[in-house]
């Protein structure tokens, strides 16, 4: 079964690979390795947000607050950035992940210390952060001509050749790979997940772990609004509109159970990919970006029934046959 | 003995306190609520008690009320459908695609309701067959839907409605009372006698409250939650045509977040987001609560997203509310 | 036998749920280096204690001492600190997760600096402990692929991997086979020299008599008595647990058994079970016995449509049954009163009269509209029939207690008027008085020419009211005795695995 979970994984990567071979043969420039990179590079704030919102879902919620939380704090580090422009580059993001925080911190303490579940508290945040947007910003767009050049180019700044938002991410995930294979808070994320009564008994205060998940994900989308105003060098309410069903989405096609417990790093970085190859591409293939709402819905529903597949409970074998079998 | 007992047991039954009594006081909070919203509008501008104001104030939420009277009976049957929004806009396609084509009234309401129908049926076939949560499919079918309307439409809008269509979303049926509104009553009754009044009602119940334990009864439950899904899909057809008829045009981001509302003014009316209760009157009043709140910060020139904020500290205070309550109470005692 | 002081001491523990109270001023003793079995029937609130000693309840009332000094258990991990640990009934495991994380979910080993994980650490002792009490078992397994006994081996390994003072065992032997029992005896007298404090939850008199030292005896959530095993017979004993004497316990009636009405051929499933082969005559109760997890629960939802994948025949008066859904099977006429009672057969939320309404609700109410008169008539005349005790029928079946639940569901099925009765662990975790209810009402029903279908792990159960007894071992049909042929012994062997 472990073989088979892996299996899934590279599935997922065999399927992305022969999306690229496919897209070659319209327009072989796509798989060059700069175009790949940049491909990547693209990709890295959903990458971040799938893996901060897996760990919501292992923990049997979900955080539909992400996108609102980004135009948030992207939104306060932008008008920070522009009243205050000799205010050193560091302290700006760390404002703007430090509000992250908190907002994720609200979310977490309503779903753990109110029990309400956490479809209806990040529904409603979602549109309470959003319109917050609004009040501070009374409607009105900071443009890049506002911002200051470190706050625009620093996530740009290449080591290698690659880019300081690919790094950024590359760093994210090494990070929470690392809190989820050996960190105990991690581990206690898919227990409680797995089975909440077991956990109960074991000593895990399942609303705890979903607590700090929460704050996790507001952390990171507090991070990803500083990245996503920095590399559209505009700030304004809509900002990532819509953009947490892509994040679910990417969890989702990357095998992340929305029922909790199961779900790894490796996979869901796949399913980012995968959603940030079809986005770059359609316009390289000559596909009306029009599509592309409809390619993600679709992809999604294939997704849950391709899961739903491999998940279906097994039965518990007590045949003595069976238990030969498996040797 | 026996005898003597059950009779007692009966006399009580026609007496006695129905299982829907501990939603009454929550009707009864929401409506004290309503009632002081009214007076807070009415001393906040003289326009208020305008009767074609009220009236005009309607057409603000029947058309999202519509949805959420079959959705409040999906919700307390455990179910949730995140696409509502989707469906209007495009079931608002095919009639416009209809309409380019020629086709007579009749034929685009019952395009729009069909259409509505199929997406529900589309909906509810992946959550039965392939028993997937009913959050990720909705999320799914909520941008394939709305990703069709895109790739229909792109950034153009239809907008060759015959006359006599604009009577759905703009018509009156008598003085001040729309089209609309007069539907939205008579099928808030349809689903009051449908909830509370019918096997179907009851089996809903049952499943909301135990899937397995209803499923052991001899209930179909897959079957009972197609159904369900298909009559939210055929109701979001309908709103699709009074939305349709009253803009007068169909873009791709036509009801575009109504979802939340919809979702907001069933979990407002005291339908517990988990499933098993919840009333249709209580649904009623959050929708006339909603729509009086949102009239009266338009008539304060409230911006709409800020109405927004507003809708979304209600979703979350009226679920915090009574927990808050409980405990408060818990620690006295 | 010279009396240590105790190491755990309970002293007028109390707990009230909603309709029932589960223990009611009751007192134990464990002492360092001894074995107390805890004795009473299902219902007497053995569990309900377990989990108050594991801080997973907290007692209403009452103190708990450890080492003298009184101590407050407000969650599972204060439990642990004191080096409490238990092996549930049932066992509350991660199926998604390894036997490693299993074992140490929780209480992780961490590497001393980094304060990260230490997984070669703990796979090498989950090897170790495993090893210990002889179960092969891969440490990097995912549980959900292992047996019941495993999984229940693990449970054990899990309660090991603490630094255990006090080790609580409920019934754990129910799902054990011959050799695992074998085994979990020498972990026990190891634990004994070890000066742990054991309890051990059984109602297996053999079991008790072999490895108890004291004895603590509960029944209907009270303290019934305590002492020294050689003190006490087995007569006592029952005595003391079922407040009379066994004889009158089972009013089997004599019943001229009729013509077969169930007929069931090779009956197969994937996984769970494999060729079952048997009949069911009118008036007849047919007991299947086995151990937790033999495949019988399996196999009675696999008759009444709940598993689909099923091979085999399945007559029914001779007529051929298809049938892949509970509505299907009812409206044939088979009924099941399902083990899991509030998860599977009520709803709680709804009251009494909806309950026993909602399998024929369009019979009742033909036109497809509510008739609440028509439907209170018909919940009025099977629940008086049964005896339900509750104020209307409009009382809510959360408030009332397991046996007058256990009443509702069977007044449900009544009223469908089957022509076969599958009845799951029926007794299961309800008071003595509804027992004798429920099992007085089986011998009307067999009277009346229904046939009757009664799993159950209760040994004395089983052999009081069942006319035949299938025994299942690991999803195997293994025997088959008539009454004139029960013998304890003959049960258990089979279902334990002797004999293969």
């Amino acid at each position: 079964m472990a073989n088979l979970l892996k299996n899934r994984e590279t599935q997922l990567a065999a399927v992305i690979v022969l999306m690229l071979v496919l897209i070659a043969f319209v327009n072989p420039d796509f798989i060059a390795p700069s175009n790949l990179l940049s491909v990547y590079t693209e990709s890295s704030i959903l990458i971040i947000l799938a893996l901060a919102q897996m760990l919501v879902v292992l923990t049997r919620c979900i955080d539909l607050s992400v996108a609102a939380n980004v135009a948030l704090t992207g939104m306060v580090v932008a008008m920070i950035n522009s009243q205050y422009p000799e205010l050193t580059l560091p302290l700006v993001i760390a404002a703007g992940v430090v509000l992250g925080t908190l907002l994720g911190m609200i979310n977490g303490l309503m779903v753990w210390k109110l029990g309400i579940p956490a479809i209806v508290v990040t529904l409603g945040t979602m549109s309470i952060y959003r319109g917050i947007v609004f009040l501070i910003s009374n409607g009105e767009w900071v443009n890049s001509h506002e911002m200051s050049l470190a706050f625009i180019n620093t996530p740009r700044t290449e080591i290698f050749g690659v880019q300081g938002f690919a790094i950024i991410s590359l760093l994210i995930i090494a990070a929470i790979y690392i809190f989820t294979e050996k960190r105990p808070l991690g581990r206690e994320m898919y227990a409680a997940g797995n089975s909440p009564t077991a956990a109960f008994y074991t000593g895990i205060d399942v609303g705890r772990t979903q607590f700090w998940a929460f704050t996790i994900s507001g952390m990171l989308s507090g991070l990803c609004g500083y990245l996503w105003i920095s590399r559209y060098a505009v700030a304004y309410v809509d900002v990532a509109l819509g953009f947490e069903l892509q994040v679910v989405a990417a969890c989702v096609i990357g095998g992340v159970s929305i029922m909790g417990g199961i779900g790894t790093v490796l996979g869901c970085v796949l399913g980012a990919l995968f959603l940030g190859v079809i986005n770059n591409a359609l316009p390289v293939i000559g596909i009306s970006p029009f599509w592309q709402m409809a390619i993600s819905g679709s992809v999604i529903v294939i997704a849950v029934i391709a899961n739903s597949r491999a998940e279906r409970k097994v039965g518990r074998i007590i045949l003595r046959k069976a238990t030969l079998a498996r040797g | 003995m026996d005898g003597i007992m059950s009779q007692t047991t009966q006399a009580k039954a026609t007496t006695g306190v129905s299982w829907t009594s501990r939603f009454k006081t929550w009707e009864a909070f929401l409506l004290l609520i309503t009632a002081a919203v009214f007076v807070l509008n009415t001393l906040a501008s003289p326009y208020f008690l305008d009767p074609w104001n009220l009236s005009d104030a309607t057409f603000n939420f029947t058309e999202k009320a519509v949805v959420a009277l079959p959705l409040a009976l999906l919700i307390i049957c455990r179910e949730i459908d995140l696409s509502v929004a989707s469906i209007i806009a495009l079931c608002s396609v095919v009639m416009g695609l209809l309409a380019e084509a020629g086709f007579s009234i009749p034929l685009l309401v019952l395009g729009s309701l069909i259409a509505g129908t199929l997406c529900g049926l589309l909906n509810g076939v992946l959550v039965t067959r392939f028993d997937i949560p009913s959050i990720v499919v909705t999320i799914g079918t909520m941008s394939l839907f709305r990703g069709i309307t895109y790739i229909i439409l792109g950034d153009t809008a239809l907008k060759s409605y015959p006359s006599g269509f604009e009577y759905f979303g703009q018509g009156y049926v008598y003085w001040v009372f729309s089209f609309e509104f007069v539907s939205f009553l008579v099928l808030a009754a349809v689903f009051y006698f449908l909830l509370h009044r019918t096997n179907f009602g009851r089996r809903t119940y049952a499943i909301g409250n135990n899937p397995t334990a209803a499923f052991y009864s001899g209930i179909n439950v897959a079957r009972h939650r197609l159904i369900l899904f298909c009559l939210v899909g055929l109701f979001c057809g309908l709103a699709s045509v009074m939305l349709t008829s009253r803009l007068g045009s169909t873009r791709p981001t036509i009801a575009l977040g109504w979802e939340l509302s919809i979702i907001t003014m069933v979990v407002l009316g005291g339908v517990n987001i988990l499933g098993g209760s919840g009333t249709i009157s209580g649904v009623v009043i959050a929708v006339f609560l909603m729509g009086m709140v949102t009239f009266g910060l338009g008539l304060l020139n409230v911006p709409g997203i800020v109405m927004s904020i507003i809708i979304g500290l209600m979703l979350i205070a009226v679920i915090a509310m009574p927990i808050l309550l409980r405990r408060f109470k818990q620690r006295r005692s | 036998m010279h009396q240590p002081t105790p190491l755990l001491e309970l002293r007028g523990i109390s707990k009230t749920f909603p309709g029932v109270k589960a223990l009611d001023n009751v007192q134990l003793s464990l002492y360092p280096g001894r074995v107390t079995a805890l004795i009473g029937e299902n219902g007497a609130g053995k569990s309900t204690l377990v989990k108050t000693m594991t801080g997973i309840y907290q007692a209403d009332a009452g103190d708990i001492l450890f080492d003298g000094c009184r101590v407050h258990l407000s969650s599972p991990e204060d439990a642990r600190a004191l080096g409490v640990t238990a092996i549930h009934q049932e066992t509350v495991l991660f199926d998604e997760l390894s036997v490693t994380e299993n074992i140490f979910a929780g209480h992780y080993l961490k590497k001393p600096k980094t304060g990260a994980l230490d997984w070669k650490r703990m796979h090498e002792r989950a090897r170790e402990i495993l090893l210990d009490i002889e179960a092969p078992i891969d440490p990097k397994t995912r549980l959900k692929q292992l047996s019941i006994g495993q999984r229940h081996m693990v449970a054990i390994a899990r309660a090991l991997s603490f630094d255990a003072r006090v080790v609580i065992l409920d019934e754990p032997t129910a799902a054990l086979s011959h050799h695992e029992i074998e085994e979990l005896y020498e972990i026990v007298e190891r634990l004994k020299a070890q000066g742990c404090a054991i309890m051990f939850i059984s109602h297996k008199f053999d079991e008790i008599f072999r490895i108890a030292d004291y004895f603590t005896v509960f029944r209907d959530g009270q303290y019934i008595g305590q002492g020294g095993i050689e003190e006490v017979s087995e007569e006592e004993l029952v005595r003391m647990m079922v407040g009379r004497t066994v004889d009158q316990v089972f009013p089997k009636s004599e019943v001229d058994v009729g013509a077969v009405v169930l007929s069931v051929k090779n009956l197969s499933h994937p996984t769970e079970f494999d060729n079952i082969s048997f009949d069911l005559r009118r008036g007849e109760i047919l007991g299947f016995y086995g151990l937790v997890g033999a495949g019988r629960t399996e196999l009675m939802q696999a008759l009444f449509g709940v598993s689909k994948q099923i091979t085999g025949e399945v007559r029914l008066k001779g007529k051929l049954l298809k049938v892949s859904s509970p509505a299907e099977a009812i409206s044939e006429g088979i009924v099941y009163v399902p083990e899991e009672r509030q998860a599977q057969g009520t709803i709680l939320e709804l009251p009494i009269f909806q309950n026993i309404g909602l399998p024929q609700l369009s019979t009742i109410n033909s036109s497809g509209i509510l008739s609440t008169k028509a439907e209170y008539e018909v919940a009025d005349r099977y629940a008086t029939r049964l005896r339900v005790k509750a104020p209307t029928w409009h009382e809510k079946v959360e408030n009332l207690s397991g046996g007058n639940q256990q009443k509702v569901v069977i007044a449900k099925w009544l009223a469908t008027k089957p022509e076969v009765i599958i009845l799951d662990e029926p007794t299961k975790g309800i008071d003595i008085g509804s027992k004798a209810a429920v099992h007085e009402f089986m011998s009307e029903l067999v009277q009346e020419g229904l046939a009757v279908i009664m799993v159950s792990s209760e040994l004395p159960e089983v052999m009081g009211m069942s006319d035949r007894i299938v025994v299942m071992h690991e999803g195997l049909s293994v025997a088959e005795l008539n009454r004139a042929d029960f013998s304890a012994e003959a049960i258990v062997s089979a279902a334990t695995g002797g004999g293969h």
